[in-house]
């Protein structure tokens, strides 16, 4: 094929290969540079947190004994005593959070996906409602947890007349945890394929019946990993409580008792006491729980994604 | 059109149907006798109203909000628009193209339809899940694994459980569109063993993109075409063995031939 | 056009049975003139040049057998091809008849008998006339000028029935002749029978563009009796 060439042509070719591999060699050092730079800021992101958490771990870890989980706090300026009540209080918020919010949030989900549709198509109000119920999720899901905090001491604690209780922090912290459950629910309902739905349909299920029979336990293990990111966020969670739960570090008899999770404590050991040591041994014990919380979302969604699979 | 010329008795009728997906008329005047205890297949060009059609057979249409339909559908002499959607999609059961079971086992795969109909008895629900296996001739290679999730199985099996899970609910019609696109030729052929097995109970409707498929497996052949502003009409419609050998409609003979455009 | 690969290759075959055409009347002209010339070593050669016909009838049986395999036509295309194959088996039996012809010339030999040589030409024009115009009907898949053929082998027909009634009529008054009157029937028989498969091409080229299978003439198998 070369011999059919003109020497004009010859050259023509050569330098448009010598270019070529030179662009091949540029190309490469280009790509070198930049997987260069981004290993370098992900060391740096790791490091900071290893830093932080091995801080913590080693300062407060010195302090955690059994003794320390097992006693209650007694108060005090040097912030006396273990933390045993805020452990059981932080386990009773979760639960009465999410017993109010779960329900909730995947009832919402459940209309916004499945239902909404239908019947914005019967009326023009119930397409506004629809449309402002979901403006008010996202706009919600991006508010400080602060102006929660704020509208629980307004609504619950003031005018509902609730005070610092169990109830008014549940409520609030439902109200906090509902977007973060619905927009989760919502992803793992969109994420079942359409073709389930029209199998079920079209064996002549109705549609709540394919609801609860095939769209909700394929999104289960999405709607599972929305529910322990809530429960993380209630566990970590500071300025919310600390202005509907009150502080007390008493043991809770009731819904109307005053209570203090763990992370309140941390806070309050932090500015009301010297005793530094503890609030970072209850830091410590709050990482350790939010990494189990991790793990059990990664082992859950495995186990889910194994039994869908069928493999 | 020439109207087909059947002995069988029509199970299916569309009287001057019409659907349009908003503004857009997607199917028009489909006049047409669908006969009982059949092979009848739906062939035609990509985006003609084909699967249109057949969705409409089974309302399965209505899950799309914008689609309005003028015009009749009666099964036997039933509009089935007056009738109870559920009540109907029970009699009308459809096979996807993709294969579709459900993340469950393969038992509950197949007894979903009778549950949601209330059946609840262990012993009979069982009876009628080997019976729908059987039928759609997957039960030898699965009777061992009935809990072993619908899933694993593999593309022309999954296939054959939705087959067999359409069964279970005892339908009279099966709708059917394109089920053996996704498939091997080894799995499509026992797919069209299977549905000559079936006419005898039931009556079949399968929309195809495969001439030899619609050639091999059908009785009766419903050429749609597109008109100009793409809405779909049926142009010809008759035997098989006519349609293949000698249709009367040059656009149908282009078609089939592969000449089309 | 999609299917260019299938319409080549069929216009490739439907060139090749022009061909097979042109050879199987080359070989009845042929035939007919060596009873006339007497030409006995010529005669020997058209006997055995029909192998190459029969070869050229299996090369085409083949390459549409392919076309129906590989192509999958249907309708129009698939008629096309089914005629074909009918096609190629007629023009091989055709050519049988020309081969028959050479064989009788040869079993004549050198014996002196008197061949109504003209008359049997005038079959063989009149025959191969007709293939021609078949065969091209066939290849422009023209139903017309199909239609229009078989009606002419009525000409075909009365040079037969002529030939065999004064061949009988002087078989009978000298019975020493019988022997000679059997091979030229043979002879007349051969040319009226290649006559009559023209009409089962014509019936394929109606075929093909109407998709209608139908009997062109009504006396053209061996059951005929009307004339004895
Ligand atoms: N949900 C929808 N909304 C709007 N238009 C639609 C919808 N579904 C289909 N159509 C339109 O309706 C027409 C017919 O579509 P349909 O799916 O019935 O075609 P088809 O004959 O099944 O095609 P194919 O052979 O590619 O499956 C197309 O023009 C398509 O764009
Ligand atoms: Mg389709």
């Amino acid at each position: 094929m070369n011999q059919s060439l003109t020497d004009q042509e010859k050259k023509i070719l050569a330098r448009e290969k010598a270019s070529r591999k030179s662009n091949i060699q540029r190309r490469r050092i280009s790509q070198n540079i930049a997987f260069t730079f981004l290993w370098l800021i992900g060391l740096a992101a790791i490091a900071i947190l290893v830093w932080i958490i091995g801080y913590v771990f080693t300062k407060g870890l010195s302090t955690v004994n059994l003794e320390f989980l097992t006693t209650r706090p007694a108060g005090g300026f040097d912030g006396e005593g273990g933390i045993s009540t805020t452990i059981v209080t932080t386990v009773y918020l979760v639960i009465f959070t999410l017993s109010i919010a779960a329900p909730l949030g995947i009832g919402a989900a459940i209309y916004f996906v499945e239902y909404a549709n239908e019947a914005q198509n019967r009326s023009k109000f119930i397409q506004w409602l629809v449309r402002i119920a979901r403006t008010g999720v996202e706009v919600l899901a991006g508010v400080p947890s602060i102006i929660f905090g704020l509208f629980g001491f307004a609504v619950f604690v003031s005018y509902m007349k609730l005070g610092f209780s169990l109830l008014s922090a549940g409520l609030s912290g439902a109200c906090l945890v509902l977007p973060v459950i619905i927009r989760t629910t919502e992803e793992a309902l969109l994420a079942v394929p359409e073709s389930y739905r029209e199998g079920s349909l079209g064996l002549g299920a109705t549609k709540w019946q394919t609801v609860i029979g095939v769209v909700l336990p394929t999104a289960i293990p999405g709607i599972v990993t929305g529910i322990v990111l809530s429960v993380g966020r209630i566990i970590s969670e500071t300025a919310v409580f600390w202005v509907t739960l009150g502080g007390s570090y008493r043991l809770p008899q009731n819904l109307m008792s005053s209570g203090r999770t763990l992370a309140l404590h941390v806070y309050m050991l932090a500015t009301e006491t010297r005793a530094f040591d503890k609030a970072l041994g209850t830091s410590a014990i709050l990482i350790m729980i939010i990494m189990i919380l991790n793990l059990a979302i990664n082992l859950s969604s495995k186990y889910f994604q194994k039994r869908l699979s069928g493999k | 059109m020439r109207s087909l010329q059947s002995n069988g008795k029509p199970k299916i009728t569309a009287k001057n149907f019409n659907l349009f997906y908003g503004d857009f008329q997607a199917l028009k005047e489909i006049n047409v006798d669908i006969p009982e205890h059949s092979i009848t297949s739906i062939i035609g060009p990509s985006g003609c109203g084909k699967s249109t059609f057949l969705r409409s057979i089974n309302r399965m249409n209505e899950l799309i909000p914008c689609v309005k339909t003028t015009g009749k559908i009666f099964l036997d002499a039933n509009d089935i628009f007056t009738q109870d959607v559920v009540e109907l999609r029970k009699q009308v059961g459809m096979v996807f193209q993709r294969p579709n079971p459900f993340p469950k086992s393969i038992f509950d795969n197949v007894a979903y339809g009778p549950r949601a109909h209330g059946l609840k008895n262990k012993a009979v629900l069982e009876e009628i899940v080997e019976k729908s296996l059987t039928d759609a001739a997957l039960w030898d290679e699965v009777k061992d694994n009935l809990h072993k999730s619908g899933l694993a199985l593999s593309g022309g099996q999954q296939q054959r459980l939705c087959i067999a899970r359409a069964l279970a609910v005892e339908p009279q019609v099966i709708l059917m569109d394109e089920p053996a696109s996704a498939l091997d030729p080894i799995a499509t052929l026992k797919i069209e063993e299977l549905i000559q097995n079936l006419k005898k109970e039931y009556t079949i409707v399968i929309v195809t993109h495969n001439m030899q498929q619609a050639a091999r497996a059908s009785d009766h052949t419903m050429v749609f075409n597109m008109n100009p502003d793409r809405s779909g009409y049926i142009i010809e419609y008759g035997k098989t063995s006519q349609i293949f050998t000698n249709p009367h409609e040059k656009i149908t003979e282009d078609y089939i031939s592969g000449r089309f455009g | 056009m999609p299917r260019e690969t299938l319409d080549s290759k069929l216009t490739q075959i439907q060139n090749e049975i022009y061909l097979l055409g042109s050879m199987v009347e080359q070989a009845i002209l042929d035939a007919t003139n060596t009873l006339k010339t007497r030409d006995l070593k010529e005669a020997k050669r058209i006997f055995e040049e029909d192998t190459v016909i029969n070869e050229k009838r299996f090369a085409l049986e083949n390459a549409i057998i392919i076309l129906l395999a590989t192509q999958q036509p249907f309708a129009r295309d698939l008629r096309l091809l089914a005629a074909m194959l009918l096609v190629v088996n007629e023009l091989e039996r055709m050519a049988d008849y020309a081969k028959g012809i050479a064989k009788i010339n040869i079993k004549i030999g050198k014996s002196d008998i008197d061949i109504p040589v003209r008359d049997f030409q005038k079959m063989a024009e009149q025959s191969v006339s007709m293939l021609h115009r078949s065969l091209s009907a066939f290849i422009e898949q023209n139903p017309n000028q199909a239609a229009a053929i078989p009606q002419e082998d009525d000409i075909v027909d009365e040079l037969y029935t002529k030939i065999y009634h004064a061949t009988i009529q002087y078989a009978i008054t000298n019975p020493s002749y019988m022997d000679q009157a059997n091979d030229i029937l043979w002879i007349a028989h051969n040319l009226e029978r290649f006559a009559d498969r023209v009409t089962n091409i014509c019936e394929r080229t109606i075929f093909i563009t109407t998709g209608e299978l139908m009997e062109m003439s009504s006396n053209d198998d061996e059951t005929d009796l009307s004339d004895f």
